[in-house]
């Protein structure tokens, strides 16, 4: 009788311990989904959180970091506090400054409790040994010590505090947003040293090449005339009736927030929704010439798909008329749409993948200028004219990208 | 010595519509899949980009998509006392090449055949009595009724996004349907298709002449579309670059736009492009199949070990790969034995050159885009009189406009010179063409057999195909000319041409890539090589797909039946055979 109880303690002492475990480990899958560590720390066609990807940044190129639980190569000997440290702080195992490649001063704001899920989680992952790559930065930022002097200038560390004043559902959104999303990471703009510039938060800005168009209410060029059901289901889906997410924002899409649940979805349109833009800037008017070379181009090579008036086809091609990504303050990621072609985000309710063939072998950087200038002012469209040095500079840092590959 | 390899539980043979179903339902069921095909991988973007896919010199002149002769062919004649010669330039029929088969360049057609069309052989005699057909004509009845396959042609309009409008839904005639298409249960997926002008003067005319014409069903989307994959099509934008050509804009249903995104990213699915199979292995017994052999673009010898074999290559690359593998009887028509090779049948086409007043503009085309009459098909209609089986739908299609070969000009026009760019000048805006599409029936002497001269690049003999249009097709074709022409007439043209096909089948000039027979289905493992899931009867480890299955061919475009029969063997296979494998007919 007394082993029979002994057994069924130690029984229920082990399975105890492994609920808790379990569910802190889907409660740390979750937040790796959120925080789309995959996106940087899978390198393409490599193991899962193996790191050997590279992510260029305009001072070189950083390569990611092994983090499944392998002892020699991974961080398997990390105990919870140091990762804690690196999340939070930015601040290695070794003691050593992490580049803010790696978004710690989102991650900062990151609850102990979550830190610890996401460690749940990686623990749990198969160990890979691949040793990590040295980085490619130039001298002075070969020296990590020189972050110190960054994060004092430029990084605030501190959890996420909530606005008493602001429903649960705002304060989650925010949290995600600000938190383990990182969406300012590509979505807000840069000062010279590489930190956000924090007064023009969610405004848009440049990730991996790509300018990531603006968060706010604008409703030009930002989510202004978008609903609720609009955000969730562009981030389920990949794709809405007004926008389709391809480059960074379909691996965003497919790693991350297909992922999500949909209160957490709409938890990150309301906190969205609250944020505002900027004064509307004048948009110079374009040469009448340009336009007209524009729109003889767009009903040759554009209109069969997104339609003689721009509206494109529901679900299928996204609109150009009133499209953020046309109007954005900087045309680069229409640019290299254009000139690369696109392919839209697959996701489980939305496999296909539907693409854009490249146009840039057969436009001159003049024509894809003409071409987004008139795609710049068409149909109640407004922004700046494009001009072929725009076109040329896109070329060329699709290039850089590409050798980085 | 080749290498033998990990084994599959299913291979399949080709990577085209049969094939994509295949994979698609069995990975469903947790099998692994393989799928070898002979081309190379394709996809919408890059492969058939709008950037560059409207190039009509390098798809439909230089044949881009279109199988090499020098690659593999086969030989011809058209009577068993001529000798065969190799074909060494595509012509008659296109065979295709690479991922997603000739469903990457059809014009998307898509029909169902009637009812009667199952029962050929029992409803000819029950109606017109034995002596009504020629000795010589072996057509049988399909071991599968139309009811049967109703299901399974539904699926494959819904797989597809069709446009069309129902004709009977359920036993119901529906006003501007095809009142003579057997009972259907549902509408098609989608509308017809915007018209064409010419479609509207050939239905007027039609309707002049007491017939009822309706819209063609068309694999060409005339809205966005998402079918029960989660896959997501375009709407056509009427490029009329269809045939010969892949989908840019994802709105004619190929396996790319209908089946590819969900299907390759599955674990147990694999595709190994450019690997060309030459072999079914059988056991010391030929009662069962081990696998297959195949060589890759490197030239090296592989063994691929699996469980099922499903051949699902083009017609007459499944025949040939069974007179190779020595699965079933080879066909001898002199003593009428044997099954494979028997009851090969193509399609008999004629044409009627309309010119016109009016501006037409047939550069706003797409591949299925037209307007049709049934009143001349199967047996639609009383042939007492005329002394023919079979018949054909006979229909106005604006499929495009393409400077190269879609241009037509008035049967007196020069052939050269400023008269000739004058002539096109005057007419390349104001022409359409009415088309007859004819059944043909099977003979005791139109077969395919391997040649005993001439061998392919592996030192295999080379497919030989021996056939000719018979005085039954001939027939029957002018008759449907002769209804097309008096439609034409009644289109009220500036001028028009009639093109009846006369004389001897020639390999040469295209026709329609509607080959059929060879390894067909039916009742009785004496006359045909497949049950009626497709099964060979001597193998049942192997499955064969596409028209080759056709006892005889009907006067429609075969891929929606190609379709239906396909759902309708993976419906069994999973239900039946994988429960219990073995043969799903016992003889």
């Amino acid at each position: 009788m007394r082993e029979l109880v002994c057994l069924l303690l130690a029984c229920w002492a082990v399975d105890g311990w492994g609920q808790a475990l379990h569910s802190a480990i889907e409660r740390g899958r979750y937040l790796a989904a959120a925080g789309d560590c995959a996106a940087c720390h899978t390198a393409d066609g490599g193991k899962p959180y193996a790191g050997g990807r590279p992510v260029p940044t305009p001072f070189g190129t950083i390569y990611s970091t092994n983090i499944t639980p392998d002892k020699q190569t991974g961080i398997g000997n990390w105990n919870e506090d140091q990762f804690y440290k690196a999340m939070h702080e930015g601040i290695r195992a070794d003691g050593k400054h992490l580049y803010p490649a790696f978004p710690y001063p989102w991650y900062s704001k990151l609850s102990r409790g979550d830190v610890d899920a996401i460690k749940a989680f990686l623990e749990a992952v198969p160990p890979a040994r691949q040793e990590n790559k040295e980085s490619e930065l130039p001298w002075p930022l070969s020296v990590r010590e020189v972050m110190s002097g960054w994060n004092a200038m430029f990084f605030k560390k501190g959890e996420y505090e909530p606005d008493p004043k602001q429903s649960a559902e705002w304060n989650r959104g925010a949290y995600l947003v600000e938190g383990p999303g990182h969406c300012g990471a590509c979505h807000t703009p840069k000062n010279g040293a590489g930190a956000v510039k924090t007064r023009e938060n969610l405004q848009g800005g440049y990730g991996e090449n790509w300018y990531a168009t603006s968060l706010t209410s604008d409703v030009r060029d930002g989510l202004g005339d978008w609903s609720l059901d609009d955000i969730v289901k562009y981030l389920k889906s990949g794709s809405n009736a007004k926008a389709a997410a391809t480059g960074p924002m379909a691996e965003v899409v497919e790693n991350s927030t297909q992922h999500l649940s949909e209160a957490d979805l709409r938890a990150i349109g309301v906190y969205l929704k609250s944020v505002a833009g900027p004064a509307e800037a004048k948009a110079p008017a374009s040469d009448q010439q340009r336009l007209a070379r524009g729109a003889a181009l767009y009903h040759d090579q554009c209109a069969g798909c997104h339609m003689e008036d721009g509206s494109g086809q529901a679900q299928v091609f996204p609109p150009l008329k009133a499209n953020a990504v046309v109007q954005a303050k900087e045309p680069g990621t229409m640019l290299h749409m254009i000139l690369d072609g696109a392919r839209i985000a697959s996701t489980a309710t939305n496999p296909s993948a539907l693409a854009m063939p490249a146009f840039g072998w057969k436009l001159s950087d003049e024509e894809a200028a003409d071409l987004a200038t008139y795609l710049r002012a068409a149909w109640g469209n407004k922004a700046a004219p494009v001009s072929a040095s725009d076109v040329k500079k896109t070329r060329e840092r699709m290039a850089k990208a590409a050798q980085t590959k | 010595m080749a290498k033998k390899l990990p084994s599959a539980d299913v291979v399949l043979v080709g990577f085209g519509w049969t094939a994509s179903i295949l994979a698609q339902e069995l990975t469903n069921q947790g099998l692994s899949v393989l799928a070898l095909e002979r081309g190379a991988f394709r996809d919408t973007v890059p492969d058939f980009g709008v950037d560059h896919i409207q190039d009509e010199y390098r798809y439909a002149v230089r044949d881009d998509f279109v199988e090499e002769p020098e690659r593999e062919t086969l030989t011809f004649r058209n009577s068993a006392n001529e000798t065969a010669l190799p074909m060494r330039h595509i012509g008659s029929f296109r065979p295709a090449v690479g991922a997603g088969g000739a469903g990457v360049h059809w014009n998307g057609q898509n029909w169902r055949f009637l009812p009667s069309d199952f029962r050929m052989r029992s409803h000819t005699l029950e109606r017109y009595g034995k002596s009504f057909m020629p000795d010589d004509m072996t057509i049988q009845d399909w071991p599968v009724t139309y009811e049967e396959l109703e299901p399974h042609y539904d699926k494959f309009e819904y797989l597809c996004g069709i446009s069309g409008k129902a004709g009977n839904v359920g036993g119901k005639i529906m006003e501007g349907g095809n009142p003579f298409e057997g009972a259907r249960r549902r509408e098609y997926p989608l509308p017809p298709l915007k018209r064409s002008y010419a479609t509207v003067l050939f239905d007027q005319a039609a309707k002049e002449l007491g017939l009822k014409p309706f819209p063609c069903p068309a694999a060409n989307t005339s809205k966005p579309y998402k079918n029960f994959y989660g896959v997501q099509m375009g709407e056509c934008t009427f490029c009329g670059y269809c045939e010969w050509f892949g989908c840019g804009n994802y709105s004619k249903a190929s396996p790319q736009s209908t089946i590819f995104p969900v299907l390759l990213k599955k674990g147990n699915f694999e595709l190994r492009a450019h690997c060309d199979v030459t072999r079914v292995q059988l056991d010391s017994a030929h009662k069962q199949a081990t696998g297959v052999l195949y060589v890759d673009a490197m030239g090296r010898e592989f063994e691929q070990p699996a469980e099922l074999v499903i051949l699902s290559a083009f017609t007459t690359h499944n025949v040939h790969l069974m007179l190779l593998s020595g699965i079933g009887k080879p066909y001898d028509p002199v003593r009428g034995e044997g099954v494979i090779g028997r009851n090969y049948a193509y399609q008999i086409t004629s044409s009627v050159d309309v010119f016109t007043n009016e501006l037409l503009n047939p550069f706003m085309g797409a591949g299925a885009l037209g307007q049709a009459v049934d009143e001349f098909n199967g047996d639609n209609f009383d042939h007492g009189p005329h002394k023919f089986v079979g018949g054909g739908y006979i229909a106005l299609w604006t499929t495009g406009g393409r400077p190269i070969l879609q241009h037509k000009l008035p049967e007196d026009a020069p052939t050269w010179g400023a008269g000739w760019k004058k002539s096109m000048k005057e007419n390349y805006l104001k022409n359409c063409s009415i088309a007859t599409h004819g059944s043909v029936m099977s003979y005791r002497n139109a077969w395919l057999d391997l040649d005993p001269t001439y061998r392919d690049e592996y030192g295999d003999p080379l497919l030989r195909m021996t056939f000719d249009f018979h005085d039954n097709e001939h027939r029957m074709s002018k008759f449907l000319t002769d209804q097309a022409a008096a439609i034409a007439k009644a289109m009220k043209p500036r001028s028009m041409h009639v093109k009846q096909r006369k004389g001897h089948y020639a390999i040469v000039p295209y026709q329609t890539t509607h080959n059929t027979g060879g390894a067909i289905m039916g009742a009785d493992p004496r006359t045909s090589a497949l049950n009626r899931y497709l099964q060979s009867w001597d193998v049942p480890n192997v499955f064969v797909m596409g028209a080759c299955a056709f006892p005889q061919n009907a006067g429609y475009n075969p891929t929606g039946t190609v379709g239906a029969l396909t759902y309708w063997a993976v419906d069994a296979i999973v239900k039946q055979y994988l429960k219990q494998p073995g043969p799903l007919v016992h003889a």
